[in-house]
């Protein structure tokens, strides 16, 4: 008995810095988000308490938070599919071709290296809505110039292209690694039994994947209702503008919170802004997990 | 029959050279507009290779006052630098309990390890900043780096299944010639993870590198700035030079782009273990 309590004492000093990083760097500022969420707190004072007037404010009076959430949905609802797709359709394609893999491979993933910063002022330039890049590419193929950042309607659009170009590489990777385990005796098996290609593709390989599509689904999703970089230079003007892009239409959820927090120091709302996307994050969380068990397969389980 | 052979290899390259230009088209541009004179840039047609290269607009970009290259440069790599040895030195420790030592509560916490993975960042965030902020820690690089100090969930799940692949074996044969777990850890299983070691330096390194919100949160000075808000910066004062903009963002780019030349297998190992032990 004792033997095993030395034990234990020796791992939880190996495990330490854990635990206080648990407890000084996850819970403790959780527990406080919630805490500041019910408070007028502007750093300079200590907070005060208020009940819930902040969410009653968020709610009904803030015509930004809606604005916001509808911008990020928006945003994410399109990209985070979009990336998922266009990362599945490159790694089956490159799960069939050996020749130049390494070439390809390079050039989806290499984006995603590129500092979020340079990403976005890159961007800038290529989508100008004078003599971009892209409006050159449109006009050469006759098509009309197009205003991305610079438009209501095609800002968040932009955002959703960058999100691309940086975010397929590494599901892509991720996805090849899956596809390329796919045991060959199950497709082989398959054959036999009369199964044609695109039947083997979508019974036999895909099922396999799900766990991986799942996993990567989940972390996108998450990563996306967070997106803050891109959306706050694109928006943060020479000009010292206040609206985030035309009509606030790039104004997305953490640029809000940002600007709530640290540029009017109400860091009770911000705090409750936070509480609220944690908690819609909770609920989006359990209800992905909830639905993975009707599509997601695990090898070994049952047959449902 | 033999005709699909033939097309069907072909129109799947063609479609992911399609592809892959678009990804590299960019990066070109990136690349071009650093060396063209102002007037070349936005134009219609696009100017793919400029008459007369301008390299001197590095020159300009690097010497210039509004973008302190050594300075920028100096602060990066000491964030770096100093936060991946801090998030590797814990992380393995950390991982090292987790892999070979029993105790009380370990399933649990290894549990809840798991489920902070999923945690939206969002939900910590201001209570971490007044924390530092009270401590007087704000404008320094304290906040930056000091939590590195202290593991982190996804080092440790990643360090941590590669230790399990060690055969016991080895550990347990140390032991009985009487080695402690801090020698264990240190001479048989450290060296035998050193590929995870590596991986997680790497991703930890250009984390930090690439790190924006963190740097915007907490440093004021400008003196202090890394690289990442050094360009937002210098890109507000020189709003329309893009030729000398691209200069500066390519100049932060090409390190990381070398170093995936140089680490290319550490990278996809690392990517891919990411997502499939997952």
């Amino acid at each position: 008995m004792s033997r095993r309590l030395r034990d234990t004492a020796r791992a939880y000093l190996f495990v330490s810095p854990w635990l206080i990083s648990l407890a000084v760097f996850t819970a403790y500022p959780m527990l406080a988000s919630f805490y500041f969420s019910l408070t007028r707190y502007t750093v300079i004072q200590p907070p005060a308490w208020i009940g819930l007037e902040n969410f009653q404010v968020m709610f009904s009076k803030d015509e930004l938070f809606w604005l916001a959430t509808w911008n990020t949905l928006y945003y994410t609802v399109v990209s985070v599919p979009l990336q998922m797709l266009v990362a599945l359709l490159l790694a089956t394609l490159l799960n069939h071709s050996t020749r130049g893999i390494g070439f390809y491979r390079t050039a989806f993933y290499l984006p995603s290296l590129v500092p979020a910063v340079v990403t976005t002022l890159l961007w800038m330039l290529i989508l100008d809505p004078r003599a971009g890049l892209a409006n050159a590419a449109l006009e050469a193929l006759g098509l009309p110039k197009l205003g991305w950042m610079h438009s209501a309607t095609w800002s968040k659009p932009s955002l959703i292209l960058i999100s691309l170009w940086v975010g397929v590489g590494q599901p892509m990777l991720i996805f090849l690694a899956g596809l390329k385990d796919t045991p060959q005796s199950l497709l082989e098996a398959a054959t036999i039994d009369g199964a044609n290609r695109w039947q083997r593709y979508w019974r036999v390989v895909i099922p396999l994947l799900t766990p991986t599509i799942f996993f990567n689904l989940l972390i996108t999703l998450i990563a996306s209702f967070q997106v803050f970089t891109t959306a706050f230079i694109a928006t943060a003007t020479a000009t010292g503008a206040t609206a985030a892009g035309p009509l606030n239409s790039m104004l997305v959820y953490m640029v809000h919170l940002y600007r709530q927090g640290f540029r009017y120091s109400s860091m009770g709302y911000a705090s409750a802004m936070a509480v609220v996307l944690f908690l819609a994050l909770v609920l989006l969380t359990l209800l992905v997990v909830r639905s993975s068990r009707g599509w997601v397969h695990y090898e070994g389980a049952p047959p449902r | 029959m033999n005709l699909r052979r033939w097309t069907e290899p072909v129109l799947s390259h063609l479609l992911l050279i399609a592809v892959a230009l678009l990804f590299l088209i960019p990066l070109w541009w990136l690349l071009i507009t650093s060396i063209k004179p102002l007037d070349q840039i936005l134009t219609i047609p696009p100017i793919w290779w400029p008459p007369s290269p301008q390299w001197q607009n590095y020159v300009d970009t690097l010497t210039s006052p509004a973008f302190p290259f050594w300075q920028l440069m100096g602060n990066t790599l000491f964030y770096c630098v100093v936060s991946t040895i801090g998030t590797v030195v814990s992380s393995a420790v950390v991982a090292y309990a987790f892999a070979r030592m029993r105790f009380v509560g370990r399933d649990l916490l290894f549990a809840i390890t798991l489920a902070t993975l999923l945690l939206p960042g969002v939900v910590t965030l201001i209570p971490t900043y007044v924390l530092f902020q009270r401590m007087g820690l704000v404008g320094t690089y304290a906040p930056l780096i000091v939590p590195y100090f202290f593991a982190s969930a996804f080092n440790i799940f990643l360090l941590r299944q590669f230790m399990l692949t060690i055969p016991v074996e080895l550990s347990d044969a140390a032991h009985v010639d009487g080695a402690g777990d801090f020698r264990v850890l240190w001479q048989i299983i450290l060296p035998l993870v050193k590929p995870a070691l590596i991986v997680v330096a790497i991703f930890n390194f250009i984390y930090a590198w690439n790190d924006f919100l963190g740097p915007l949160l907490y440093l004021d000075d400008s003196s202090r700035y890394p690289f990442s808000i050094g360009l937002y910066a210098f890109r507000s004062r020189f709003a329309l030079q893009w030729n000398l903009i691209t200069a500066a963002a390519l100049t932060i780019t090409a390190p990381l782009i070398a170093a995936f030349f140089a680490l290319q297998r550490y990278f996809i190992e690392g990517v891919t273990l990411t997502g499939v032990k997952g």
